[in-house]
């Protein structure tokens, strides 16, 4: 099972996930996913340590898997804040904005 | 309408620049989010799924020309060119920064404008019928008494942590359109056979995990004890309401498992002891809140306006969107214009920038500068000479305000659920904007009558569906979106509760169970009845068959 740490960043509330590079990316196709558990726990204790240097804000991991070809959350909801409101393409991350 | 002294100015500035300080410590890293989490919340500032969002108070959903041009400026300067009115008469924006927070608070502190108690477990927003000082029905302005309670209300220390939020709502009117008996404190304003305007007072009301409606603890309440009489009621809920399980916290389960008759009587004994306190409400006092209240300088005008009785027999689009939005007023030759912000495939309630600097312009041009904020998340012009209405209409059309759907199937109540909210289970704006998409005929939805339609994405019921004719509740099934229904919801005077008619259905599957009920509901009506009044006289019988019926099966 593939996951991914998603956030909010402090200063502006975007949400961001944790990159290849343990660095904060906004678009969820910049990050790659722990697909064992001992990753996974290392993607968290990076974003834990990011949350307690004040720079994010709920850091969790979450499931995600590949559909057609395009890295996806698979609950409906991390989906939604992936790509931002479903009635409002022009908006959010979907949107490049 | 009510303008700050230099007393409210002076505080509402101060908090503005007291959060502001505290933005800056948490920017800096100086505090947690555990430590500042209950500061933002004091001012409105929540964190959902893709931003944080801000909640602004419109006080009983009164609203100036100048407030919302600064509302349309922080949606485009600050937020994404938008913004969305609330059930509870106030605004949010879906997409702040925390770091603009500063700024935002000073603008909106210029404008007399704040998000202080729009938050938390404190007395929120007291709301009231949207048509309050106007109506031709109105017994009594509920703007004065909405103010006292403001002011009263406005960081009551000891109300400060109460076991929950707690929102009173007041109508004028018998006619109830605040929903009062859904609120915590619903108050009915009205005059006894001595001629006196008292209050019948609700309590418990409120929907939620566990609906009530409100139960009348008090007949009448004479106007003057109208503040020692809520303090009675918040001081019992304070020191006995529940405070070990949150869902069991609100005043209503007090109510509840107390008994009325029990927790009225610690009220009124709670209330013998301090009615003639300091809270007694003078007759001055009241008459000098009601001086920010007094009318606006009408004109003499005739009862009908000609010139509008003409455009209407000329242009029946004309006539049919007025028919649908305007309501009665009590001054000759003028209409309470409904504006609708819940257009046909679009999300209700939603409004972008450069619609409210239209709106703000149209308040200055024909009604006096002032408007008000529904809770069914729609705008309305108070004071509008009928002989403008026609222009009014026209201007409207160009901002894409014309919507013909006051009271309609399409005009329905909705939440922001989970396209924009962290609390929901699934989406409830895809429904709304669906639902009206296939009823979008205006003569289809005016010969269906009224209807009341009302969404929420998860049992919270900020979309109140617990009172629609038809509600519908979000529900996460396994990662699938499956929608409840819910029939014979009502807000009116007559309030009560919706029942769920059966297992849920998947978005396009409850789309299609609404049209065939509303089939039913046309075919079994007799003349002139509404939908809930067919309801209530055959059962939910024929409508569940009818939701059940044919190929999209109910999950
Ligand atoms: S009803 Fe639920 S989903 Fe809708 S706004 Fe309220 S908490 Fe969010």
């Amino acid at each position: 099972m593939s996951q991914i740490v998603i956030a909010n960043r402090l200063r502006d509330g975007l949400v961001v996930f944790l990159g290849n590079e343990k660095q904060w990316v906004v678009q969820v196709q910049d990050c790659s996913p722990a697909s064992d558990e001992t990753h996974a726990a290392e993607l968290l204790a990076v974003a834990e340590a990011a949350e307690a240097n004040q720079e994010i804000v709920g850091a969790s991991l979450i499931e995600v898997e590949m559909r057609e070809g395009v890295l996806t959350p698979i609950k409906m909801r991390e989906a939604i804040r992936a790509l931002g409101p479903t009635i409002r393409k022009d908006l959010g991350k979907q949107a490049g904005n | 309408m009510y303008r700050y002294d230099e007393f409210d100015q002076a505080l509402v500035t101060q908090r503005a620049k007291q959060f502001a300080r505290q933005v800056e410590r948490r920017l800096a890293g100086e505090l947690t989010e555990d430590q500042f989490l209950p500061l933002r919340l004091k001012n409105g500032l929540y964190l959902q799924l893709h931003a944080y969002m801000l909640r602004i108070n419109v006080p009983y959903g009164v609203l100036s020309s100048r407030q919302l041009r600064k509302l349309a400026h922080i949606a485009r300067t600050y937020d994404k060119d938008y913004g969305h009115w609330t059930t509870r008469q106030n605004m949010q924006f879906n997409w702040i920064r925390l770091e603009d927070m500063p700024e935002i608070l000073l603008e909106l502190a210029s404008v007399e404008m704040h998000g202080i108690q729009s938050s938390g477990n404190c007395i929120r927003n007291t709301t009231a019928d949207e048509y309050a000082g106007v109506a031709a029905d109105e017994v009594e302005d509920p703007r004065v008494y909405c103010e006292i309670i403001r002011q009263w209300s406005s960081l009551h220390p000891e109300f400060s942590y109460l076991p929950r939020k707690f929102k009173i709502a007041v109508t004028g009117s018998d006619n109830d359109r605040a929903a009062v008996k859904v609120h915590d404190i619903g108050l009915r304003l009205y005059r006894n056979e001595a001629g006196e305007a008292g209050f019948e007072v609700f309590v418990g009301g409120g929907l939620g995990r566990t609906p009530f409606v409100g139960e009348s603890i008090r007949a009448f309440l004479p106007t003057r004890d109208l503040l020692s009489y809520c303090e009675a009621i918040l001081r019992i809920y304070n020191q006995l309401g529940r405070r070990d399980n949150k869902y069991k916290a609100r005043i209503k389960i007090l109510v509840h498992e107390m008994g009325l008759d029990e927790f009225g009587r610690q009220v009124e004994e709670e209330w013998e002891r301090i009615r003639e306190g300091a809270l007694t409400l003078p007759d001055e006092e009241i008459e000098r809140i009601r001086t920010h209240f007094e009318p606006p300088p009408y004109e003499s005008l005739p009862a009908e306006s000609a010139a509008y009785l003409a455009k209407r027999t000329q242009n029946q689009d004309f006539a049919t969107w007025a028919d649908q939005q305007l309501a009665d007023h009590k001054q000759p030759g003028y209409a309470i214009v409904n504006v609708s912000c819940t257009p046909i495939g679009r999300a209700p309630g939603d409004i972008s920038s450069g619609q409210m600097e239209v709106m703000a312009d149209l308040a200055d041009r024909f009604s006096f500068g002032e408007l008000r904020v529904t809770h069914n998340q729609n705008l309305v012009l108070t004071d509008v000479r009928q002989e403008d209405v026609f222009t009014l209409w026209e201007a409207l059309i160009s901002a894409g305000l014309a919507t013909a759907n006051h009271g309609l199937i399409s005009d329905t109540i909705c939440c922001p659920g989970l396209d924009y909210c962290s609390l929901a289970n699934a989406r409830s704006i895809p429904l709304a904007e669906k639902l009206s998409a296939r009823v979008a005929d205006t003569s289809r939805q005016q010969e269906i009558g009224e209807i009341y339609v009302n969404m929420s994405g998860c049992i919270n019921a900020c979309g109140h569906h617990h009172v629609g004719n038809i509600g519908i509740v979000g529900v996460d099934k396994k990662n699938s979106e499956l929608y409840q229904l819910m029939l014979g919801g009502s807000a009116e005077a007559d309030a009560s509760l919706g029942k769920i008619l059966g297992p849920g259905f998947d978005e396009d599957g409850i789309i299609d169970a609404i049209e065939r009920i509303v089939d039913a509901y046309v075919s079994l009506r007799e003349d002139g009845e509404r939908f809930i009044e067919t309801y209530r006289r055959l059962g939910p019988a024929p409508f569940k068959e009818a939701a059940y019926d044919g190929t999209t099966q109910g999950r």
